[in-house]
């Protein structure tokens, strides 16, 4: 066991280069004293805050950076992770360290269920198809008055304990929501390189391309939408015993969106780029304090000006042309055919 | 009671169809869903409230200018939105209305105010007797204004230049071009025609329930589209059945079984129609191409 974490941690260390290395470093500590440094509740908050949205738009980031799966109905998967969590505690008297895997595991079932369209159906289908599934998810937990109290929410979620202490203080969830963005971090960044990952980046340069090269297309895509729900369901049930009250309101639309605008604005695909989204996008609001109503348009604008002005991103690489097949396009060798590393025997 | 029922949902089914034909022609042009058509719906709706209470126009002439007025918006978010955006990937164009669709509703709200509006109505609520069956003034004018609406856009479409050049280009927008259709200018007009129906069903909308409010766009535009999506995306035809059979379905799930399943019921048809059969009543199938 001490072996296998010992050789899995070098295996880690040896990917990220040197200067990396002491930048990471310097990041972990400044996380790890973050509390130490600054007495306010108020900064504590923010700061899991950002850690709750980092979890959710690394899920985002692999359905929808590295398999190409547009998805607007994030919160959903964020809504169930969190009612199955509460429900379970409160109703059931689970104990929180079953509530909070079996809301991940929750959440990748339903990530399975929604990832099966994606069988048939690709980019505004499968937008729409999500967007869809977000709306039906909230509106079931508004009108499922009897298991949900509908839209006067769950109050008094119990915090979890351990061995019969109770854990309720800041602090145990600031280190909490830490040590779970870094479990996220590591298995996103061993994911992504993995088969799987490779085989997902495949798909979503060429799906016909893919397929042809053996990869199964549906069942990875399932995969994915069934890993990053998995994430989703987790950042959930953190939240609802973090926030101690949840309702239907807390998993709507716009949620969808601000998890979705981390990820484009760090920039697909990039680990470090939807981290720093995530942060962007969480301390905004809070730092144009005044202009918290302006919320909405800050994020907003953020998706269209992103758009038109760098597709990719800001940590983005450089935005691949569209492959074009025609025998002219090829033969001129102006557009090589892929630029990504591809699995050399995928699938 | 049932036939009242159906009178209700065809008045909303109306509204929708009125909304859909917009994502149609749109997707048609283009092949893009404006995720914004249903804010675009909303302004229209203000300027038809704004024209009524600040300026007392009467209702044809606040019909009029609200539609005016959602055409030009519909002609600017084609040209700050998609025309930009015309050789990037599809979901670039699609994020970005989605964000636009988010700033309108913001900034109406700002504008506005999160409260619902309504007009000072004058009390006499005029209501006829048909077949037994409650039907008001207010759908007698939803009727009439969409079927109009409706035969003038089929006498654009086919009987014009401009509709001979936007079904043109629906079909290849490479051809077209090489046969002279100025590409850009009809897919302009197309936003405009399709923005102005969105602006009047706002209005008509707004008249019906008398309420006017900034995030009345985003639910009007998801169901419209799931209108479109049920008529087959690319058919004005299909968005007006599709409008007409979720208008109807809606209102009698929410007279007999529960009104709070009235929102559900268009999502599942939606999640339904593109499982099942993704090119909905009348729309070409979906081929991949090589």
């Amino acid at each position: 066991m001490m072996n296998m974490s010992k050789s899995l941690l070098t295996s880690i260390l040896r990917r990220i280069d040197e200067k990396e290395k002491s930048l990471y470093l310097l990041l972990l500590i400044a996380v790890a004293i973050l509390p130490l440094a600054s007495q306010s509740d108020y900064v504590l908050r923010i700061a899991t805050l950002c850690g709750i949205y980092i979890v959710l738009a690394l899920g985002l980031n692999l359905v929808t950076g590295y398999a190409g799966q547009m998805c607007l109905g994030w919160a959903a998967f964020y809504g169930i992770g969190a009612y199955t969590s509460a429900l379970l505690v409160m109703r059931l008297h689970a104990s929180f360290w079953l509530a909070l895997p079996a809301a991940g595991l929750m959440a990748a079932f339903f990530g399975l269920l929604l990832g099966i369209p994606t069988m048939r159906l690709k980019n505004t289908y499968l937008a729409i198809t999500t967007l869809g599934f977000g709306e039906i998810v909230r509106l079931i937990l508004l009108n499922w008055t009897d298991l949900t109290r509908g839209s006067m929410g769950l109050p008094g979620i119990p915090s979890p304990s351990f061995f019969g202490i109770d854990l309720d203080g800041k602090l145990f969830y600031y280190y909490f929501i830490v040590v779970l963005v870094i479990v996220t971090l590591v298995t996103m960044a061993r994911l992504v390189d993995s088969r799987l990952g490779r085989a997902l980046q495949a798909i979503r340069e060429d799906e016909l391309a893919a397929k042809s090269m053996g990869i199964d297309t549906t069942r990875y895509k399932i995969v994915a939408f069934a890993i990053g729900a998995f994430f989703a369901g987790i950042a959930g049930s953190f939240f609802a015993h973090y926030s101690a009250y949840i309702d239907p309101h807390n998993f709507a639309f716009g949620e969808s969106i601000a998890v979705l605008s981390m990820v484009i604005l760090g920039g697909m695909r990039s680990l470090p780029g939807v981290v720093f989204g995530a942060v962007v996008l969480t301390l905004l609001p809070e730092v144009l304090r005044e202009a918290a109503e302006y919320r909405m348009i800050v994020f907003g604008g953020i998706l269209m000006l992103t758009m038109l002005l760098r597709p990719q991103g800001i940590f983005g690489g450089v935005q691949r042309k569209k492959v074009s097949l025609t025998p002219e396009a090829v033969g001129q060798g102006k557009q090589p055919l892929y630029q990504n590393r591809l699995p050399e025997k995928a699938g | 009671m049932f036939l009242e029922q159906i009178l209700n949902g065809l008045a909303q089914g109306s509204i929708y169809a009125l909304i859909g034909i917009g994502f149609a022609l749109i997707f048609g042009v283009l092949g893009l869903v404006h995720f914004a058509h249903g804010e675009v719906y909303m302004i229209g709706a203000f300027i038809g409230f704004l024209m009524i209470t600040a300026f007392h126009l009467p209702v044809w002439a606040a019909l009029l200018l609200a539609i005016a007025g959602a055409a030009f918006v519909g002609f600017l978010v084609e040209l700050l939105n998609f025309r930009p955006l015309r050789k990037a990937p599809e979901y670039a164009s699609m994020i970005c209305t989605l964000g636009l669709s988010v700033v309108l509703q913001n900034a109406a709200m700002l504008i506005w105010g999160s409260d619902t509006k309504s007009l000072p109505l004058s009390s006499e609520n005029v209501a006829f007797s048909f077949f037994g069956a409650k039907l008001s003034m207010e759908q007698i004018l939803i009727f009439t204004v969409s079927l109009g609406l409706m035969v003038g856009l089929q006498y654009i479409l086919y009987c014009s230049k401009l509709g001979k050049a936007i079904r043109a280009i629906a079909q290849n927008r490479e051809a077209a071009a090489l046969m002279g259709v100025n590409i850009n200018q009809v897919i302009a007009a197309t936003f405009a025609i399709g923005s102005g129906l969105g602006g009047a069903a706002g209005v008509l909308v707004g008249l019906y329930y008398n309420a006017f409010y900034p995030t009345m766009g985003f639910m009007a535009g998801l169901k419209a589209f799931t209108a479109t999506v049920l008529g087959g995306l690319t058919s004005v035809p299909g968005a007006v059945l599709g409008g007409i059979i979720l208008g109807v379905v809606e209102n009698i799930t929410a007279a007999y079984i529960s009104s709070g399943f009235r929102d559900l019921v268009a999502f599942v048809i939606l999640i339904l129609v593109l499982f099942i059969r993704p090119s909905g009543i009348f729309g070409r199938g979906i081929q991949e191409k090589v």
